[in-house]
């Protein structure tokens, strides 16, 4: 933005030259500052010198095309803040250069160093480009327009209307109508020399269109701030929830929390949310997606805060439940089979679902449960869960449906010592079986346990049972509280605005000049300048003197007159 | 939900071939268009040239010839670096349809309007087929954006001759419809359950739309670097090889109309990147996550911002400003095709792995 600022002692020049030569200036004036602007200036020099640089739209639009290529990276990459499992995958997978790629920020992308320094800059350069454009534009709103130019029909859009002289419109009732009608059409209008030989008048309009693009260039900083508080002040979190469980909002509900940097734990405000039921209704129609999920339905039941009344809400994809400052979103679902455990005292030593995480088509899900409580030995079970169990002809079993039509348990089990009482955290989707061993299984003597719901099989060597009692459902929620988001919105929706008037409004001046002809005719110019890009110009000078002859009952054969436009009216 | 209906959808495949062979016709028309005006218009070149004195020739003054109705005082319109030749070596500035009837041409247009018709029927089916909007796959975005490309086109034909752009407009439509018929055809389907929401509809068709403007822009952007290069030879005395492109207008209209449709198109993917946003934060709890595809929108989003930008710089307008049109829509194109089928993002909605 600073090419106006930048550039002030020339901008007034350009104005009456023809662009070619101000081009070629430009060239020799562009050449001559670089030479010039080594000599020693000394630190205050050499800063100022810095920062006319970084605000020279030059820079701006390296800095943004730069910005640019900086985020192609973060789509090539996987991304430490969305996947982090995959990126230590990644890393493992790549021995040869996953490491360097580390070392240089490439699975922190948006956070990293070098991008941020990138868009760091740029907003400097914003607000360094903003706010001396403001206040030029400040003073320009409250100053008046510019002086008339000696020869209008230099300007790119001329053209005069002769008054006969039996009209009785004096020169200075002609400038004085002219005004008005240019203060209908939306100009401010100042008035010049009316009494004197030729007065003149100078109009302006278009000042929202600056005005637009300030809002436009304030308002993503505006963004960019709530971004950052939304960082800072925001938390997020997951929970899974199978039919019955009751979600309550504070940190030990959570299975997995993000705090903001600046999270307090005391703002968790207690409401709870209930599962009550959970439906997913399945594609039976296009034979391509047979079988696919299509709707899924949540009935919870909701309370804002423990000893509030209790509410029946529905939870949808793409239609989250508020509740006190946060939003719950549905965002997985599966199979939870219930099971009963009895350890080798025949003691219950585990009961409930387990969830079961998707793996394949049709439902196909990983099952893990491990039963420390077991005596004397702890339990751990591995293996798969199929809603609708069968088998290929090479004997491998899959799902052949996502209903529930044919729900079998495959496991395998195991014994020993499941490696929880040290307290280091564990996948609870990962049956760690290094210090286990193993009761059943492919190639051993007792084969895999194969349950059907009401199922029991019991343990070898006394070590116990594990009953399959049915299926429930779960969902997966994320909880999402973002203070930053509304303020984003609202600042987006202005930098919009300010767009579509920076875009589409033309900032233009009109200068009309009128005098008395020695035969008593007054005698009326006019000429038309835009400032930026302004393809209608043209069509507005014609409007003008569409205005110009009416309110002089003026018709087109009558005033012989001249239009000269230079403008390309519609290209 | 509405029920699907097969019958529907095969109707719809069947409009769709229809146009695109309708298509083809009209593309073979304009490419004739554009092979026969050329050679007519050197041949009245020629008698010209042989009937009055070589001397004839106007000297193209380097920026400001007489032609093209560009000329006068600075600081105003326009911002341009393209240079302008003399009258007879490009077609009219103002892009209006002028008095010679190019019947090729006309004929073009006429087998385009019946071509977008059938198009039109065939997303309506695919419509009614799967109960919904018509853009919930690859496949519908490439068939609906084809018809939108084409339409957009046709729609500007009724204000300026942008017929030397028809060669291009639908040999791009028919490739996208090859494309969505042989490597992305799906058959009508519901909606995966993320994709069930009425930002769907606002968000994916603002999207498209944008696109398409993209595509008409980009187009321009190709000619105007040719046509400013033929200029550029033309002036310095060079043999023009390009003779068809004296159907196409000068380089500095195609940069100020192409910048007036990029202008539109930027306020369009705004908006998508707004509406993306707010239905993401509906969908999985956060407005902004980079995922691929919302990585993908900021790059071009970001590139054409650029582009307005340069056309605000001194030495970026004109040449190298196309090439960041160019640039954007490239990125749109890789947003559309490789983001969508090879990059595993939330955004897997392609139609194609499921
Ligand atoms: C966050 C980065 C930026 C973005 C996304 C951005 C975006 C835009 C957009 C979309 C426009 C076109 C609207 C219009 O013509 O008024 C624009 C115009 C403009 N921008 Fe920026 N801008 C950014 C940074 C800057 C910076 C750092 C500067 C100053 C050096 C700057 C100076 C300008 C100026 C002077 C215009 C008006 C151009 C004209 O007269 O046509 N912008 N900007």
């Amino acid at each position: 933005m600073s090419e106006p600022v930048q550039g002030k002692k020339k901008s007034n020049k350009s104005a009456s030259e023809p662009a070619a030569a101000d081009k070629a200036n430009g060239k020799a004036i562009d050449k001559a500052k670089a030479e010039a602007a080594l000599p020693v200036l000394g630190i205050v020099g050499m800063l100022r010198w810095a920062w006319t640089q970084l605000t020279s739209m030059r820079t701006a639009l390296f800095l943004l095309l730069l910005l640019a290529v900086a985020a192609v990276p973060g789509s090539l990459f996987p991304q430490r803040p969305a996947n982090p499992s995959i990126v230590t995958q990644y890393i493992s997978d790549h021995p040869d250069y996953g490491k360097l790629l580390d070392s240089v920020q490439l699975y922190d992308v948006y956070s990293s160093a070098w991008f941020s320094a990138i868009y760091i800059l740029l907003f400097i350069s914003l607000i360094g480009c903003v706010t001396p454009r403001a206040i030029a534009h400040y003073k320009a709103m409250r100053s008046q327009p510019p002086r008339t130019p000696k020869r209008l029909s230099r300007l790119p859009e001329y053209g005069t209307l002769v008054l006969a002289a039996d009209a009785g419109i004096p020169a200075s009732k002609a400038i004085s109508d002219a005004a008005a009608v240019l203060k209908k059409r939306g100009y401010r209008v100042e008035v010049r020399d009316v009494d004197a030989a030729m007065p003149s008048l100078g109009a302006e309009r278009g000042f929202l269109k600056e005005v637009g693009n300030l809002v436009f260039h304030a308002s993503l900083i505006g963004v960019l701030v709530s971004v950052a508080a939304g960082g800072l002040f925001g938390y997020s979190g997951q929970r899974i929830l199978v039919e019955g469980d009751t979600f309550v909002n504070t940190l030990v509900g959570y299975d997995q929390f993000s705090p903001g940097t600046n999270f307090q734990s005391s703002w968790l405000q207690p409401y709870s949310i209930q599962l009550n039921k959970f439906d997913v209704q399945f594609d039976r129609e296009s034979p391509a997606h047979f079988g696919q999920p299509i709707d899924f339905t949540a009935d919870v039941t909701t309370k804002d805060t423990p000893d509030a009344p209790a509410k029946k809400q529905v939870l949808k994809v793409n239609d989250p439940v508020t509740l006190g400052d946060t939003s719950i979103y549905l965002t997985g679902n599966g199979y939870a089979p219930v099971v009963t455990v009895r350890d080798g005292a025949g003691n219950v030593a585990m009961q409930g679902p387990v969830v079961a995480k998707l793996q394949g088509d049709n439902y196909y899900s990983s099952v893990v449960i491990k039963v420390p409580d077991a005596k004397p030995d702890q339990l751990g079970f591995a293996g798969f869960f199929l809603p609708t169990a069968m088998v290929t002809d090479k004997g491998v079993a899959y799902s052949g449906d996502p209903e529930l039509i044919n729900p079998q348990l495959n496991l395998n089990s195991y014994y020993g010592d499941l490696g929880l009482n040290k307290g280091t955290p564990q996948n609870v989707f990962e049956l760690d079986v290094a210090k286990l061993t193993p009761l059943n299984g492919r190639g051993m003597a007792e084969k895999a346990i194969a349950l059907a719901p009401g199922g029991t099989y019991t343990l070898p060597n006394g070590k116990g049972s594990i009953t399959f009692d049915g299926v429930k459902k779960y969902v997966g929620v994320d909880i999402h509280h973002n203070p930053g988001q509304a303020t984003a919105l609202v600042f987006a929706l202005l930098a919009v605005a300010g767009l579509i008037l920076s875009l589409y409004l033309n900032r233009r001046r009109v200068w009309v000049r009128t005098g008395t002809h020695d035969d008593g005719r007054t005698m009326v110019e006019y000429g038309l300048l835009a400032r930026g890009e302004d393809h209608r110009l043209a069509g507005e000078a014609a409007a003008i003197r569409e205005l110009l002859q009416r309110e002089w009952l003026l018709t087109t054969e009558q005033s012989t007159d001249t239009v000269s436009s230079s403008t390309s009216k519609d290209q | 939900m509405f029920p699907i209906n097969e019958t529907m959808g095969q109707y719809s495949e069947l409009f769709m071939l229809l146009a695109a062979g309708t298509y083809t016709v009209a593309f073979v028309a304009f490419a004739w268009d554009l092979a026969k005006s050329s050679k007519m218009l050197k041949a009245v070149d020629l008698k010209a040239a042989s009937s009055v004195a070589a001397e004839v020739k106007v000297p193209v003054a380097a920026g400001r010839a007489g032609g093209n109705d560009v000329g006068g005082p600075a600081g105003r319109t326009e911002r341009p670096t393209s240079a302008i030749t003399s009258v007879n070596q490009t077609a009219g500035g103002d892009m209006k349809y002028a008095a010679e009837r190019r019947i090729p041409a006309r004929a073009a247009v006429a087998v385009a309007i019946i071509g977008v018709a059938i198009h039109g029927a065939g997303v309506i089916t695919r419509a009614i087929g799967a109960g919904r909007v018509p853009w919930g796959n690859m496949y519908e975005f490439l068939t609906t954006g084809a018809f939108l490309v084409v339409a957009v086109f046709l729609l500007s034909l009724i204000r300026r001759d942008l017929r030397f752009l028809g060669t291009f407009v639908l040999g791009l439509a028919v490739i996208m419809m090859v494309a969505a018929s042989v490597t992305y055809w799906t058959p009508v389907g519901h909606l995966v359950p993320a994709l069930q929401s009425y930002w769907l509809v606002i968000h994916v068709s603002i999207a498209v739309m944008s696109a398409s403007l993209f595509t008409l822009t980009f187009a321009m952007s190709a000619l105007q670097l040719l046509q400013s290069h033929r200029q550029k030879t033309l002036a310095a005395g060079g043999v023009d090889k390009l003779g068809f492109m004296r159907l196409v207008p000068n380089a500095l209209s195609l940069e100020n109309l192409s910048y007036r449709i990029n202008t539109v198109g930027f306020v369009g993917w705004t908006f998508t990147l707004m509406f993306g946003a707010i239905w993401a934060e509906k969908a999985w709890g956060r407005f902004w996550g980079w995922d691929t595809k919302e990585v993908w929108t900021f790059v071009i989003w970001v590139v054409y911002a650029g582009y307005l930008h340069a056309r605000a710089t001194r030495g970026w307008t004109g040449t190298r400003a196309a090439w960041l049109s160019i640039a954007g829509y490239l990125c749109v194109i890789f947003n559309f095709t490789v983001v969508n089928v090879f990059f595993n993002g939330l955004h897997s909605y392609s139609g194609l792995s499921q």
